[in-house]
């Protein structure tokens, strides 16, 4: 039994009924899943979940489901890592990496929304799913919809690296490349949406997709000991995540797992596309969309779907909003492998980056307990390191040639 | 009457099934308002207190107005006007 009451648009409050569908009628606002929280929290408490597997399904009560899930059911439940070495560095009290980097199967958090978004599809009887994406969702949407039984559609730009398209056409897929940009891209799925009873994860799913990102909020707060922390840095593309996790922290405050809530939540944008962060730096509601221009491709949406709301959950907290350039994020990505152990992609560079320089600034206090959200795997975006790197120390196989090496390097 | 506006299909049936139609030129919200008194309800559809609505996009000749003057940008004879409901999709 599911606990979701209706589909509501989040901009005029009109209700629709549990379906495929993603868009007000009426205003074009977003749809969003409203639950029935009396009755999830007579049944759901720390000690039900703490019995539970460790997956993202632990919190099942919270996701849009009616039956039993059915997809991911070893993903989710990832490491938090106190990051002490980190937090000396950037002089901290307190440092968590919530590291999403070792998410099965597919290394990103996308796995979360698209084993929620890939379960909905079922329950509503679809046997074919699609996406457009340029990465992670695509290498999702493959690899989940492969074990699901699923027939598969992802719709790519044409000009995409072939790291990338190995990742997902390796899971057989339908793989569709389209002569265009993730725009095009966009627009020609939209289309196809409305003509082809297939399920977009990210179009007419969007609702139930987007509750799978509320998981990586709710294992920060278990995995913190059900206190929710001081700050939380999460990166931006739609400013959907940002929004759910924030969601997950309200929803585990009013069903009771947690007692109090005073964080601060920060936004993480990389300069060549920052839409959202340059709204909240200014003060200012409107989004102005942009053309991205940025080694975080993963982060590169130039019109937000999400972004009016994360600004305003960030100045709601009293949170901030930091980009940062191509450079921070790479001295970043290499500041976290070399300092925890932890390869994050670019996107993670940007998070990790932005909190470096939000704590210089004091926006975040160095004596408070503060989270990194890492969303994805740096195995996906090695070529952005290319020439970043130190040399390797290339000898002749003989002692000698090697303790040239150790004499160089001052050992 | 040198404006033309593209209408999507879920404001068609305000429009009586137009894919197309005409307007004078001046500001996006002047026309707004003029699309109003031709398909009374329309407006309400696609702007609140004289704003556009957050998830309804306008473009004047391809470009999206957020990127000109807002709903102060100017329409001249001759301009096509495109609303386009937002996507709430993305996320790549």
């Amino acid at each position: 039994m599911g606990y979701v009451k209706a589909l509501r648009c989040r901009e005029c409050s009109r209700e629709y009924p549990v379906e495929p569908i993603y868009v007000c009628e009426f205003c074009f606002g977003p749809l969003e899943v409203v639950y029935d929280y009396d009755g999830i929290g007579k049944v759901l408490n720390r000690e039900t979940i703490e019995g539970r597997e460790k997956n993202l399904w632990r919190y099942r009560e919270l996701l849009p489901i009616d039956g039993e899930p059915q997809v991911g059911l070893s993903s989710g439940f990832t490491p938090l890592l106190k990051a002490d070495n980190l937090a000396k560095v950037l002089g901290v009290r307190e440092l968590f990496i919530k590291d999403d980097t070792v998410m099965h199967p597919t290394l990103s958090f996308k796995d979360r929304v698209v084993s929620v978004a890939l379960t909905k599809a079922m329950e509503f009887g679809f046997d074919t799913v699609a996406c457009a994406s340029t990465g992670n969702l695509a290498h999702s949407v493959s690899a989940l919809g492969a074990r699901s039984g699923l027939k598969r559609f992802v719709f790519i730009p044409a000009t995409l690296e072939q790291s990338k398209i190995t990742a997902s056409i390796v899971y057989s897929p339908n793989l569709i490349a389209v002569d265009g940009n993730y725009d095009d891209v966009n627009r020609l799925c939209s289309e196809i949406a409305n003509k082809y009873k297939w399920a977009f994860v990210n179009i007419n799913i969007r609702p139930y997709y987007a509750e799978g990102s509320k998981t990586l909020g709710l294992e920060i707060l278990e995995q913190l000991g059900w206190k929710a922390p001081d700050n939380v840095v999460i990166p931006c593309a739609s400013g959907s995540l940002l929004t759910k996790i924030w969601k997950s922290f309200k929803e585990a405050k009013m069903i009771g797992l947690l007692d109090g809530l005073e964080t601060k939540v920060f936004a993480a944008q990389a300069t060549g596309c920052s839409p959202i962060v340059t709204a909240i730096k200014q003060g200012v509601e409107v989004i102005r969309p942009v053309k991205p221009d940025t080694l975080a491709k993963s982060l590169a949406i130039g019109n937000p779907a999400d972004g009016y709301y994360a600004g305003a959950i960030v100045r709601e907290t009293g949170g901030a909003g930091e980009d940062v350039s191509d450079l921070e994020l790479i001295e970043a990505i290499k500041l976290l492998a070399a300092t925890e152990g932890v390869f994050a992609e670019t996107a993670g560079g940007v998070t990790l980056a932005a909190a470096k320089k939000l704590i210089a600034s004091g926006k975040i206090d160095r004596d408070s307990r503060t989270v990194v959200c890492i969303t994805g795997n740096g195995l996906k975006t090695q070529e952005a390191l290319a020439g970043h790197t130190a040399s390797v120390h290339r000898i002749k196989p003989n002692l000698a040639s090697f303790e040239d090496v150790l004499n160089a390097i001052g050992r | 009457m040198s404006v033309k506006v593209r209408i999507p299909t879920p404001l068609q049936r305000i429009t009586g099934g137009q894919e197309e139609v005409k307007t004078d030129p001046g500001k996006v919200i002047d026309i707004v308002q003029d699309l109003e008194r031709q398909f009374p309800g329309i407006a309400e559809r696609i702007s609140e207190g004289g704003k556009i609505r957050r998830f309804v996009n306008v473009y004047v000749n391809e470009e999206d107005i957020r990127f000109l003057q807002a709903e102060n940008t100017m329409v001249k004879d001759g301009d096509e006007v495109s609303i386009v409901p937002a996507i709430a999709g993305g996320g790549q």
